[in-house]
Order: structure tokens, then sequence, then C-alpha cells
């Protein structure tokens, strides 16, 4: 029986659908088996990298794996990374913010404090701006919560969103592209009025009472049904692309995909 | 024009560099630092420094042995281990100015700077904090779009530091490798580019012909040249070696336990580069660290 962590998986792909040629990028093991199984299956336009420079038609496994186990078919270094793949427009991400806010704006810099002290300082704003400004991004969020999705702004706006009040006249803002949100309890996007957050689909056996209950943010109910379940064909193709299982340690205590009744 | 004869000992390159400066790193976050030159930094009386860097375990040296009056930076990680503890523990104590950048706004900073130039637009940073937060202005388009974008600054260098696989003494420069992240840039923004090798060859033209391509900038942009094997451990230097795993975590519990620099840097740093080099377990330690695969 597939897993919740395979669940989102298939959700990933859904949300990587495409006719383009674009560089897919998932950060994480979920988001990237994700994509994979997006180019494997419906979408072969997607370009993917090795995760160091080069361009690769089999997307390579995740996990150790020997150095030269891969076969590149082009080259995509950070060197050219902007050029090529994010100030192009060419490319869909997907990461995992710390904070998540109504606008879709995302905080990987720091939470709390100052801008001179935070309390806690994370990674910093890495891509993120450029991505948000310029091409689709996505989100995975592997623990819905109210401390991810916070109920006011992010505490530093690291990727930009769909915030009117920091938007400045004569700015294009026409290429911010938020897809989806995949959790752990439901698949959302930003198709509401004024680009709201609704709810898709909810995973098996969640309500969308549980999701609000665990979103800092309101929420539109449009939901169409539950998430699909990933093929028998799916789970092979994220088999092997996930030889060591590495998916499995992904949610706390691996869930099945449909819950028990317990 | 009386020498082109570039070469400098690790001790005199940082003999160039003055308290107060810019200076440039290349690299990007565990990967192609030039880490030997940092070390020398380390043992010197060199402080109040503005880093520029897609920061690795440089900048959290440089921060824990207090150097750093300001850092630019847009992430400053170990990849594996995502938050890099020094930089964290000086960010929470507010001990260091930040300009916190996206990491292609960063690069096109170094680029105005390379092309004299006093910035560049770019519509990165629009919707976010960075350009309150960082100070920076906008610029309008003077063609009938009028657009409103950011205007990034130059980062003008007074420094660059590099480390690559092969240098001759006139400053042409081999760097090999999957990806040589914004090492170009870093060296063309700077008033002095030093870089480090694992090879100094004195004639590259004698040495490696066939691997002119790898000539990442031109040796106009060479100030000093120095060799240092081993001189990225412990960040990876592929294909040559990968990062050394078992030292980042020792740095990484260290910020923990004991928590204060002082009381490691020299497990850290090595009294020398030789002694370091010995304490990793030598050139051939660190050549056989696996590359790292994502």
């Amino acid at each position: 029986m597939a897993t919740l962590a395979e669940l989102c998986i298939a959700a990933v792909a859904e949300a990587f659908r495409t006719d383009r040629e674009l560089v897919g990028t998932g950060i994480g093991p979920i988001p990237r088996l994700g994509v994979g199984l997006a180019k494997l299956t419906h979408s072969p336009g997607l370009m993917m990298t090795d995760g160091e420079a080069f361009l690769v038609e089999q997307p390579v496994p995740i996990g150790p794996r020997g150095y030269d186990d891969r076969k590149p078919a082009g080259y995509l270094p950070f060197s050219r990374f902007f050029d090529s793949a994010v100030w192009s427009g060419r490319r869909h991400a997907m990461v995992t913010p710390t904070q998540v806010d109504r606008f879709g704006q995302t905080n990987l810099s720091a939470l709390g404090g100052t801008h001179a002290q935070p309390k806690t300082q994370m990674l910093g704003a890495r891509g993120f701006p450029g991505n948000g400004i310029y091409h689709a991004n996505s989100m995975f969020i592997p623990a819905h919560g109210p401390r991810v999705f916070v109920a006011g702004e992010v505490d530093r706006v690291s990727s930009p969103g769909y915030n009117p009040a920091r938007r400045i006249a004569g700015g294009n803002y026409s290429a911010i592209d938020l897809k989806r949100i995949v959790t752990n309890l439901c698949v959302m996007d930003f198709g509401g009025p004024d680009h709201a957050v609704r709810v898709m689909s909810l995973h098996p056996g969640v309500t969308f009472a549980e999701v609000e209950a665990a979103t800092g943010f309101p929420l539109i109910d449009a939901v169409a049904g539950e998430t699909t379940l990933p093929t028998e064909e799916q789970l092979a193709i994220i088999a092997s692309l996930d030889p060591h299982g590495i998916r499995h340690t992904v949610l706390p205590d691996n869930p099945p995909a449909i819950r028990s009744a317990s | 024009m009386s020498t082109l004869d570039k070469r400098k000992s690790p001790a005199e390159i940082v003999g160039q560099l003055r308290s107060g400066m810019t200076i440039g790193i290349g690299g990007w976050g565990p990967r192609r630092k030039p880490m030997a030159l940092v070390r020398e930094i380390l043992r010197s009386d060199l402080k109040d420094l503005t880093i520029v860097s897609y920061g690795g375990p440089d900048v959290g040296m440089l921060c824990a042995a207090g150097k750093v009056k300001k850092l630019v930076f847009a992430f400053v990680s170990l990849d594996a281990i995502p938050l890099e503890p020094w930089f964290r523990k000086a960010r929470e104590a507010g001990a260091i100015e930040v300009l916190e950048l996206d990491e292609g706004m960063f690069q096109w900073g170094l680029k105005a700077a390379a092309f004299q130039l006093p910035f560049l637009p770019t519509r990165v940073g629009l919707g976010t904090d960075l350009v309150e937060l960082g100070g920076l202005k906008t610029v309008q388009s003077p063609y009938d779009d009028g657009e409103v974008m950011v205007a990034m600054p130059a980062l003008k260098l007074d420094s660059a530091l590099i480390h690559v696989q092969r240098c001759d003494h006139r400053g042409n420069v081999q760097a090999l490798g999957p990806d040589t992240y914004y090492d170009e840039w870093f060296a063309k923004a700077a008033d002095q580019c030093f870089v480090s090798c694992e090879e100094l060859v004195p004639a590259m033209e004698d040495a490696y012909p066939e691997d002119a391509r790898a000539n990442l900038f031109e040796r106009c942009f060479v100030t000093g040249v120095t060799e240092a094997r081993g001189g990225a451990h412990p960040t990876s230097l592929p294909p040559d070696y990968g990062w050394d795993m078992g030292w980042f975590k020792k740095y990484t519990a260290a910020a923990k336990d004991p928590g204060d620099w002082a009381s490691v840097a020299a497990q850290f740093v090595g009294a020398s580069e030789a002694d370091y080099l010995a304490s990793v377990g030598g050139m051939e330690a660190v050549g056989a660290l696996p590359l790292p695969v994502f």
C-alpha cells in the first residue's frame, strides 16, 4: 500500500505537469522525487540536473551513489543558472520555506528579533527573491501547522507573493506565479479571489476543519475530493528513483496514504 | 615592466591585505573555498573586514574569530549541515553588520563592479524585505516602458581570494571541476586578486596547454599566486577531493561545546599550513575524501 510520502510525491508530480521545456527543481527528497516522476511520465519536457552541474535526461536516484553514476546530457552549473534558468523564467522550483503567509510570501532568512540581531538566524534569502519574481514556484510543507502557515506576514519576506502592500508603482510583478502547496494534509493553490489560498484536495481521511485548524490564515474550501493515490506504475518509478528508501524517513513514522480507522 | 613573476607565499599575500578592507571570497558554501588563504587571515592581525561571500566555513570561521565587521551574503551553509553554526552564533549575538542579498543579485553586483558601473538594474528584490533592509534604491527605465527596478549597487572588492587547481608564475590559472561558481566575477570585481592553487607550474603553455579552456579568467586580473596543496580543505575541490564531513561535524559540534572559538581555533586553523595539513592526515587523506553526490 502506498505511503503518505508517496501520495505527496504523486501530488508534487501533478504540480509539475507542463507542456513546456523548463528546469524542474525539487529541493528535498519528496519534491525532487516528484519532479523526476513528472518527467518520466506526463511531462518529458522537464529538465533536471544531477543536483550539481549537469543536466540529465534520466533523473539521478537520490541518496548515496557513485559520483559518476550519472549520464550528463547537458550542462547547467551555478555559474550560468541565473542566465539560463532563473532570470529567463525557464524554471519551476519547489522549496520548503520555514514560514509562509496568506500572500504566498515566504521566509528562509531569520525568525524573530531584529535584522541586526535575529532570534534565530536561518540560511539567508538564498535565491528565493529571484525565483519568486522570475519563475513559477511551489512549496512542500511536511508538517502542516500554524508555525509554518503564519497568521500575519512572515517574519522576513525572502520571496515575494501577492501582497499588494509590498508592490511599488512601476514594478513588474507579472512573473510571480505561485502554483501549489503540497503538505502532509492536503494540496492547496492560490486560485481564490486576489490569489487567496484554496484547499483543492484533502489527503485520504483528512478533513477541511483539520486543515483550517492547522493554518494561521483563512482558507477557501475548494475541495474537489481526495488527493489521488499513486498508481502501481508511479510507485514503481518512485522506488527506482529512491533505491535507499529515503522517502520513508521524511514524515514521522512513515504513515500510510490512507489513514487507519483507529 | 619589471617582472611578471606573481609568486608569493600565503603570508606575503595576507601581508598585502589591510584591516577594514572589503574582501571577496570565491567558491560556494562548502565548495572550492580558498581556505588556505582564509586560514592565513585567521593567523594574522587583520580585523574589521567586510567579507563578500557565497558563504561556507570561510564565513563561519572569520565571524567566530571576530575578523568580520560586515558580511555581504545570500546564504551561509555547509550544505549537508544546512545552517553554518558559527555564522549563526555571530548573527544571533548581533556581532556583525550584514547586507543580505539574493544569490543572483549578488553576482549582478560583482558584474557591476567588474564593468566599472555604479549599479545594474534588476527585478530581483522587489516585493521582499531585502530592498529596505539593505538600503537599496530603485531606478526607472528611461524608455517608454518606464519600468521601476532595483538598482543593485556594484560590489567593489579591494581584494579577492580564489582557489583553483593550477597556476603558473604569471597568473595563468586553470580551474577544473564541474562548476566554478562566480569566481570569475570575484576576480574581475577586485582591485587585486590572489589565487592559491593545488599545483604551481612554471609555464602553463608547457604544462597543460590542452586544458586552456579551463582558464577561468585572464592573468591581467591576477595579482599574486601561491601553491597551497589541499588549499580548499575542508571544502570540496572536484575532481581532486571532496569535502571533509568529519571535519564539518567536529567544527559544528564545537560551536555548542565548548562554544568559544579561542579554545578550538588552533585545532581548526593550525599554527601553519603545514601543521594544518598534517593535522588532517596530509594530502593522502585529503585526496581520498570522496566527492559529494547531490
